[in-house]
């Protein structure tokens, strides 16, 4: 029997099932991921909670909806035709941009660590615009630059021009709240969106060119607030400011360190009941990992981002359709530079940056993302095999 | 996918597989790699640990009397928790507090910050312990007062007093002991440094300088420990360890405070002897020893300071002054860490050395006013020709002169200024044989160890000043450019690293470079008292643990033999009497009812004190008696004191007439310290409320 054969039987059962057309792989990685984020989330908050006479379930319960909620978004996203999210993307685009011109909005957007980064709504939710335009971005990217209205094969400049007004607005409108970590990730995915499309090299160059000289001019004119230089300050040294930024990268670089091998075990982490690092739920997930799951369950985690980039990118390159891959590309980069800034923030990689860990911290929005995302990617998937 | 986007994604590939490589090695750096590391901070951010301290062990000497113990004080201390939680941080709190007191609201703020909450520099006083520990702001409160802070606990929350062990020396029958009982202090970071494995906690009261150092580790005890784990807040989240403090092993001494007290008294009395000669008498030592064991029974030094001073809180003045040349030094124990030329105590080495070189002695000398050595004449003491006698009578009149010239003769034998490739050198194998270059191996510390001014020290002692003589007229300040004194460097530079007939001679009568402790002198007149044992001298007996089971005997140890045959030993124990009966020590020993053996010393100095005067002599005497069955060895000296006999002879008999029970020429029955002359050898029950034995 020939392989053919034997991978159409494959794909008619799986077809039968409503996970039809899901990568098996990608899908246990990202399932595994959000497993242990529920474990690690529960982990951060119910010693300290408990300890002041709240409820110790309350992320849990909350991060547990966020999750079904995001899945089912993930699962609409997955079947949808995509011409029909080419159609719908105008409209996501331009919720993204309304949403990022309300946090601005003295009264409408609320503050949060220097950041107006969040939308307040009644019962106590809030969501955060900058995670959904990421999304738009990346769509609205990939389809100016995979249409093709001539003959040849790579966009043209006027399509790259096109695609970086499409970014540009929102990532203007992020840098005035300003959240630099998520200027960073679109950023980055909107280069590689623009290297994968085929456009001349001289636009990626130019690009990286321009981030560099962006990045240099920021820093020195001012558009960066003080508590931004403050936090690139403690990246370059440490014990600059010893009791705000510099006190959080200590104690997160202590304690992924305290866990060694194994770790402290699952809820077990003195540093982590004690709440010495803070913003643990969110953005410092990653230390109740390292410090509970050791080198061992922390190192899982990597593991399993790699496994879902891998998978990703063999999706990108088996897909036909010259949108999908963009969308994918763009995914990719969007996840890639999330995690690496997040978690290189807590080991002392990367500068301080209020970026969630992908599938695994605590936070709706970001969480309604990121399975949006991973539901582009299973779309893609299934529709590159008929 | 054109070629241009297939390899775009590939690079993009390898791009993001090497960020997440990155965090994989970066994770196994903190983890794996340093992971002891922040395992051990991250212990110091969650633990904290309270330190209950441990009783101090009882210094007692050999008969049960306490010579240090702990007097509860009334301690007033704040608790930083409760007080950090005001508005103000306390501010008003400690105001009213250290109005009450009388003390200084600065000291109260100071005292009451943990050291790291200080800026360098502004340290002094902070407190070295933790935050969760009361941290007390007086040791010695008035009772009244302190139920005043108690009863108003609304006033002064925060405020607690409460019963505290300080350390104290009651100084029963007078003793002062400071110098040999040491002090002890708050632990310092310089403890902590060189604490070499000794596990410290900060907040403990360690010993600081004599026996309380010495001994520290058994009278410290072990201090209880509560260990605590701390959330962000610094709320206590649960106990990890909990442990009661074990109070300190007792040292008990072979000291006897009686006796301790007398030698003080005698040697403050010689200070004031010579001081009423017209001498600058500035320093002094005393040593008693009993023979037969190298322990020692008494030891003082002068001037002294008050041992209690440090608990009550040193003024800075008051500690300026311990280590003040004006003040003499009160710090230094010179017993043991004094250098002072022996003079003509050192002839019992002189002695030694003659017999081992054949002299005969029994034999007559001539004892001439002056002996002409090369150039220059050297002039017996005084300048006197005593005629011709037999060496016994030559040492109890302490004549120079015959020493000049048998050393001169050996010298010459020698090889001169051009000594032989192995030379007898009996002067210097003597003092060797009496262990001058050693330590006295003393259970104190810094003990200094004596010089014998030999060939070997000649020449490292050229090798550093040769080039300060041989270009003496560039190095030397205009006042030293005197022809005489070029005329010597310029005889330095030639010949400063041999022994020259000067040399030898000088130290026959141990003048020049040779200097000793007196706890020295006392370990070679100990020696020649017991027969040419050299001991070592111990002051600690033993270890007690509180309820009586003995942790550690100290037994004395011999350090080695004198290499004198009998006779001369014999004959040295002899001609040392005779010192008392018909020599230099015959006045001031006149009718006392116990056979002494003794001999003066009048040890010139060089150099001027600071209100210009020339430096006065050393006033020595060195002793033992019973001299027919010796027990016990004297030596006091005194800096600047003058005569050996008129200053410290005198006190010398005052601490025989305790020790023997002498009153007048008389001995008073049953007044004896020690019965049948001979220190307990049991040890005694230990008890802070012990009293010495009325010696009426």
């Amino acid at each position: 029997m020939s392989q053919i054969a034997a991978r159409q039987r494959l794909y008619r059962r799986s077809r039968s099932s409503i996970f039809h057309g899901f990568d098996p792989v990608l899908t246990a990685a990202v399932g595994l991921l959000l497993f242990i984020g529920t474990l690690l989330v529960y982990a951060a908050t119910r010693d300290w909670y408990a300890h002041n006479g709240l409820d110790p379930q309350y992320y849990l319960k909350r991060h547990v909806v966020n999750i079904a909620i995001g899945a089912l978004l993930a699962y609409g996203t997955t079947v949808i035709d995509y011409r029909l999210l080419r159609a719908y993307t105008p409209v996501v685009w331009g919720l993204g941009v309304i949403g990022l011109i309300i946090v601005l909005i003295p009264g409408l957007g609320s503050e949060v660590n220097g950041a107006k980064a969040w939308i307040a709504l009644p019962g106590g939710f809030q969501i955060q615009p900058a995670e959904l335009a990421k999304i738009s971005i990346i769509i609205g990217m990939s389809m100016i630059l995979s249409e093709r209205s001539h003959d040849s094969d790579e966009p043209t400049s006027r399509d790259v021009l096109q695609a970086l007004v499409i970014a540009g607005l929102p990532v203007l409108l992020i840098l005035l709240q300003p959240d630099m970590g998520t200027v960073f990730i679109i950023s980055a995915s909107v280069v590689t969106i623009i290297a994968v499309s085929g456009s001349s090299t001289k636009w990626v160059v130019g690009l990286l060119l321009v981030a560099v000289l962006g990045a240099f001019v920021a820093t020195k004119s001012g558009v960066i607030s003080d508590y931004q230089i403050k936090r690139l300050q403690t990246f370059v040294d440490p014990t600059a400011d010893t009791q705000g930024t510099g006190y959080q990268l200590r104690q997160a670089r202590i304690t992924v360190g305290s866990g060694g091998l194994i770790g402290t075990g699952l809820f077990n982490g003195p540093q982590t009941n004690g709440r010495f690092v803070p913003e643990q739920q969110t953005d410092f997930i990653f230390t109740v990992a390292g410090e509970e799951l050791g080198f061992l369950g922390s190192g899982l985690i990597v593991l399993l981002y790699l496994i879902i980039l891998m998978r990703s990118f063999a999706i990108a390159r088996r897909t036909n359709d010259p949108f999908g891959r963009l969308v994918t590309t763009g995914v990719i980069a969007w996840y890639a530079f999330q995690l690496f800034e997040n978690i290189g923030m807590t080991l002392g990689l990367m500068p301080m940056t209020g970026v969630p860990l992908p599938f695994v911290s605590y936070g709706g929005s970001s969480m309604f993302a990121t399975l949006i995302g991973f539901g582009l990617l299973q779309n893609v998937h299934a529709r590159s095999r008929g | 996918m054109n070629q241009r986007s297939r390899l775009s994604l590939l690079v993009v590939q390898i791009l993001i597989v090497s960020l997440l490589a990155a965090l994989f090695g970066r994770l196994f750096y903190l983890q794996i790699a340093a992971g002891p590391k922040y395992r051990n901070a991250a212990l110091s951010i969650q633990s904290r640990d309270v330190i209950a301290p441990a009783t101090r062990g009882l210094i007692v000497d050999d008969y049960g009397v306490p010579l240090a113990l702990n007097k509860v004080g009334l301690a007033i201390t704040i608790d930083r928790i409760a007080i950090d939680k005001q508005p103000d941080k306390g501010v008003a709190v400690m105001q009213r507090v250290a109005k009450l007191l009388n003390l200084n609201y600065s000291d109260v703020y100071t005292n009451t910050r943990l050291c790291g909450e200080l800026p360098k520099g502004q340290r002094a006083g902070c407190w070295t312990g933790s935050r969760y520990q009361p941290i007390p702001i007086t040791k010695e409160a008035d009772p009244n007062i302190a139920l005043q802070i108690v009863e108003r606990s609304d006033q002064f929350p925060g405020v607690n007093a409460q019963p505290i062990a300080i350390r104290n020396y009651p100084g029963i029958v007078g003793v002062n002991g400071a110098h040999i009982l040491g002090y002890v202090g708050p632990l310092t970071d310089t403890d902590l440094a060189k604490g070499n494995g000794k596990q410290y906690f900060k907040s403990e009261t360690i010993g600081k300088s004599g026996l309380e150092i010495q001994y520290d580790s058994f009278l410290r005890g072990t201090p209880g420990i509560r260990t605590v784990i701390v959330d962000r807040k610094e709320a206590i989240t649960r106990e990890s360890q909990n442990t009661k403090p074990i109070a300190g092993d007792h040292l008990i001494t072979s000291l006897d405070a009686r006796l301790q007290a007398a030698t003080e008294k005698a040697l403050a009395d010689a200070v004031k002897r010579g001081r009423a000669n017209g001498y600058t008498s500035d320093s002094g030592a005393a040593v008693v020893m009993d023979v037969r064991t190298g322990r020692i029974l008494a030891l003082a030094s002068y001037p002294t300071y008050d041992p209690n001073a440090f608990e009550k809180g040193l003024t800075v003045q008051e500690a300026s002054d311990l280590f003040s040349e004006k003040k003499s030094v009160p710090a230094l124990n010179r017993a043991l860490q004094g250098l002072f030329a022996p003079a003509s105590t050192f002839k019992i080495v002189s002695t030694v050395a003659a017999a081992s070189a054949g002299y005969d002695l029994n034999a007559n000398y001539d004892c001439p006013s002056e002996v002409q050595i090369g150039n220059r004449a050297f002039q017996n003491y005084d300048s006197k020709d005593q005629g011709r006698m037999n060496l016994k009578k030559a040492i109890a009149l302490s004549c120079d002169t015959v020493w000049y010239k048998i050393a001169f003769d050996e010298w010459l034998r020698d090889g001169g200024m051009h000594p032989k490739s192995s030379p007898n050198d009996y002067f210097f194998k003597a003092a060797q044989s009496f262990h001058i270059p050693q330590k006295v191996g003393i259970d104190l510390p810094s003990e200094s160890t004596s010089r014998l001014a030999d060939r070997a020290y000649k020449k490292s002692w050229f090798e550093q000043n040769k080039d300060f003589y041989c270009n003496y007229k560039t190095r030397a300040t205009k006042a030293q450019q005197t022809p005489f004194l070029i005329q010597l460097a310029a005889e330095n530079c030639v010949s400063g690293d041999k022994i020259r007939a000067g040399d030898a001679v000088n130290f026959s009568i141990g003048q020049g470079d040779t200097v000793v402790t007196p706890l020295k002198l006392t370990q070679m007149y100990a020696a020649i008292a017991n027969g040419g044992t050299i001991w070592q001298a111990t002051v600690g007996k033993a270890i007690v643990k509180t309820d009586g089971t003995v942790v550690k005997t100290i037994t004395p140890q011999k350090l080695g033999t004198l290499s004198a045959a009998p006779s001369t030993i014999k004959f040295l124990q002899g001609a040392l009497r005779e010192v008392v009966v018909s020599g230099t020590g015959r006045g001031v020993f006149a009718g006392f009812p116990i056979e002494v053996s003794a001999k003066t010393g009048t040890g010139q100095v060089f150099g001027r004190n600071a209100n210009g005067s020339l430096k006065d002599d050393t006033s020595w005497f060195a002793s033992f008696a019973p001299s027919n069955n010796p027990q016990y060895a004297v030596v006091l000296m005194v800096g600047q004191g003058g005569f050996g006999g008129a200053t410290s002879g005198v006190s010398v008999r005052q601490i025989y007439d305790t020790i023997f029970g002498v009153k007048g020429n008389k001995i008073i029955a049953g007044t004896a310290l020690f019965p049948n002359g001979k220190p307990p050898t049991t040890l005694p029950k230990i008890s802070p409320a012990t009293k010495p034995k009325e010696t009426k």
